[in-house]
């Protein structure tokens, strides 16, 4: 069995899913963010999340990270449930401990990077690893290096967060992720606080993890020439839901659902006429 | 005006009030801490005996509590049985930390709930706990936001110090007190008196100036 | 006995109950104490502030000094230094009013930054503005300026009221017969400090409460913006 990346033209082999969700429903008082939501992710895909703002994109990483609670439905991560544990073979809500083990399993990286500012980008990467894992210092340190290493920012080390431009604070915070070892990588819209000069940067480094890596990642952002590029599939999401979801060549040459047009109108259109 | 004999008794009484003030204040950034977080706790028992403590301590006057710590906290031990007398010097400093402390509480307090939300948010991705996340994330970047008004408190500690003189402490108040009372010459004892306090505020303002600096060395310049 | 009632120690709560006239004998004086120094302290803040504001460096730096000097000094010591050193220049008042002074003195430092503070907070643009109206500076600083000032001042001013009752006690040095004192005197004469110091302690905590929720409803009640004039 050879190791290399999946075949992008056959559809996700529901078994072979790392996530899932069923039925998901997540509410903000009135208002629905998440409607009914089926989604599958497969170990090793890159899938990306595009969507208007208030569609419910960000939501879905939050939820993955345990950052917010889920109203109804189920998601299972790596097989095991999420958000729900079972006792005595019944189905209840999920414990603290519980929540912290499914924890180790992702990792994400935030729209404002948030580093810890009173570190220094040596201690950021290895203060979890050091802490939660219960690494040795040198250990940390070894791994924190190889990390620093893969997204350029070893000469920064000693540095602090307010000592970095955004798109290399945004580097350490991608590092600092990897150092744990996640199975699964959420980004969410890394590159929408940055200048524009900065983004490039950071998303070298993302293209380099998903050629080198088969990590599983989730990415939502508005960089759409750089989701057609890097991704496995895209996914349209709109009110709550998933409209429609393809290969990137498929969704961003011949979208099928009026709505994915609407919104890919302006891209498709540069696209053609560059 | 025989300054110079003034000085020796003055001296002593400042190394007095030099050493109360430094307890006082450190045993009272302990009670801060121990109030401010203690108010923000889960367990709602914590929080009410935080928040009632705070409240005695600032809604009363500080000599009102000293004096009841010396006077009558006596009377109530004999009423339990126990020995309850404090001496001057544990009394003073218990009451000067007791109070600067449910001052500095709000002050911590403050400052902790000012850490913005998405530093909890990245600590929970990387798996800290709460307790790990509150002293390894929250406090660190606290601190140097607490600096300021804890400069105001420890000023304001250092003035309260001259109370204890009403005690019968031998601190730098006190003396003068001994001194004026044997010359009568209060023109001369009281403007040193303001001045030697006036110095070690200048002082202490100084230190704390610094202390401030060395703790916020990792925020960005220019905000 | 004391202001000629009489107290009974049959147990503690009768003595509590019989020393609260007593007691409440000493409230006024602290309120009337708190009051007068307000607003000697409000008034002289006044004048520290406008001295400090002065272009002129040589009215406002000492100015400034003297304002952090009466910061960085005791209340106690400056009350000693009022006490026995103005008679000495033949200006002797009555204990009462010496109290009030260094109160009002001690204070008016704190004051006055809170003016200074409270006038700067107005935008820059206020002024500018006003001037390219061609407004006199008179007309901008009573109508423009102070409108915008006071719903800041207000409130700071009314914390430092609270503080000046808490700060009150320390009267008793030079005899004033305020809260504390008369506690004191009654434990004196009683052998029992616990009953009358506890319950100079609510009444503190009591008084304390009320005029924060005074201030605190104040505060709501003044319009962010600045007083609305027609």
């Amino acid at each position: 069995m050879n190791n290399a990346m999946p075949d992008s033209s056959i559809p996700p082999d529901p078994t072979d899913a790392i996530i899932t969700m069923d039925q998901v429903v997540k509410r903000f008082g009135a208002a629905t963010v998440l409607d009914h939501l089926d989604f599958r992710v497969s170990k090793g895909e890159k899938v990306t999340i595009i969507g208007p703002s208030g569609s419910g994109k960000s939501t879905v990483l939050r939820i993955l990270m345990t950052l917010e609670t889920l109203d109804e439905g189920l998601i299972h991560v790596a097989g095991k449930p999420l958000w729900h544990e079972y006792r005595h073979g019944r189905p209840v809500p999920a414990s603290e401990a519980h929540l912290r083990a499914m924890r180790k399993e992702m990792g994400m990286v935030f729209q404002q990077f948030n580093l810890f500012p009173h570190m220094t980008v040596r201690r950021n990467v290895t203060e979890s690893p050091v802490h939660v894992l219960g690494l040795s210092k040198a250990e940390a340190d070894q791994r924190a290096y190889e990390y620093l290493d893969l997204v350029g920012m070893t000469d920064h080390a000693d540095k602090f967060p307010s000592q970095l431009s955004g798109g290399q604070q945004q580097r350490v915070a991608i590092a600092r992720a990897l150092a744990m070892r996640p199975n699964i990588l959420l980004f969410d819209e890394p590159t929408s606080a940055l200048d524009p000069e900065l983004v490039g940067e950071v998303l070298t480094v993302i293209r380099r993890l998903s050629e080198e890596h088969d990590l599983t990642m989730l990415l939502v952002t508005h960089e759409m020439e750089f989701a057609r590029q890097i991704s496995d599939r895209v996914c349209f999401f709109d009110k709550g839901t998933i409209v429609e979801q393809a290969p990137p060549e498929a969704i961003f040459t011949a979208p099928q659902e009026a709505r994915t047009r609407e919104f890919l109108k302006t891209f498709i259109q540069a696209r053609q006429n560059a | 005006m025989d300054w110079l004999s003034y000085l020796d008794p003055l001296l002593q009484g400042a190394w007095v009030t030099i050493r109360l003030a430094l307890y006082s204040t450190l045993l009272g950034a302990v009670f801060s801490f121990l109030f401010g977080i203690g108010r923000l706790s889960r367990s709602l028992p914590c929080r009410w005996a935080s928040v009632a403590l705070i409240e005695i301590f600032r809604g009363t006057s500080l000599l009102v509590q000293l004096f009841w710590l010396f006077f009558a906290l006596p009377v109530l031990g004999q009423a339990l049985g126990l020995d309850l007398r404090l001496p001057p010097v544990v009394a003073g400093t218990l009451a000067l930390s007791l109070n600067i402390g449910a001052y500095g509480a709000e002050v911590v307090r403050g400052a902790i709930q000012a850490v913005p939300r998405n530093q909890y948010e990245a600590a929970k991705a990387l798996d800290f706990t709460p307790r790990q996340t509150l002293w390894r994330i929250a406090i660190p970047q606290a601190i140097p936001e607490m600096m300021p008004s804890f400069c105001n408190l420890a000023v304001q500690n250092l003035k309260d110090t001259a109370l204890v003189s009403l005690i019968g402490l031998g601190d730098l108040a006190f003396q003068a007190e001994r001194v004026r009372n044997f010359t009568q010459d209060s023109v001369g004892v009281y403007t040193l008196l303001l001045l030697m306090y006036f110095g070690m505020a200048l002082v202490l303002a100084g230190l704390m100036r610094l202390l401030e600096t060395h703790v916020g060395r990792w925020r960005a310049r220019g905000i | 006995m004391l202001f000629g009632i009489e107290w009974d120690t049959t147990n503690d709560w009768v003595f509590a109950w019989s020393i609260l006239p007593i007691l409440l004998r000493g409230l006024v004086v602290t309120i009337e104490a708190t009051l007068l120094g307000f607003v000697v302290g409000a008034t002289l803040g006044l004048v520290l502030a406008a001295l400090k504001s002065v272009r002129t460096r040589l009215i406002s730096w000492p100015a400034r000094l003297l304002t952090e000097f009466l910061r960085d000094t005791p209340l106690l010591v400056q009350l000693f230094f009022l006490y026995y050193v103005l008679p000495e220049y033949g200006l002797v008042l009555p204990a009462f009013l010496t109290g009030a002074l260094a109160l009002g003195v001690q204070y008016s430092a704190y004051m006055s930054e809170v003016y200074r503070a409270g006038l700067e907070s107005i935008a820059r643009g206020q002024t500018e503005a006003a001037r390219a109206l061609d407004i006199s500076p008179l007309r901008t600083f009573t109508v423009i300026i102070l409108p915008q000032a006071i719903p800041r001042i207000i409130p700071a001013l009314g914390n430092y009221l609270v503080s000046i009752m808490k700060d009150v006690p320390v009267l008793s040095v030079v005899s004033i017969l305020e809260m504390l004192n008369v506690a004191r005197i009654i434990g004196d004469r009683s052998f029992n400090y616990m009953v009358p110091l506890t319950l100079v302690g609510a009444l503190y905590l009591i008084l304390t409460l009320v005029a924060s929720a005074g201030v605190r409803v104040l505060d709501e009640r003044l319009p962010k913006r600045g007083i609305p004039l027609q």
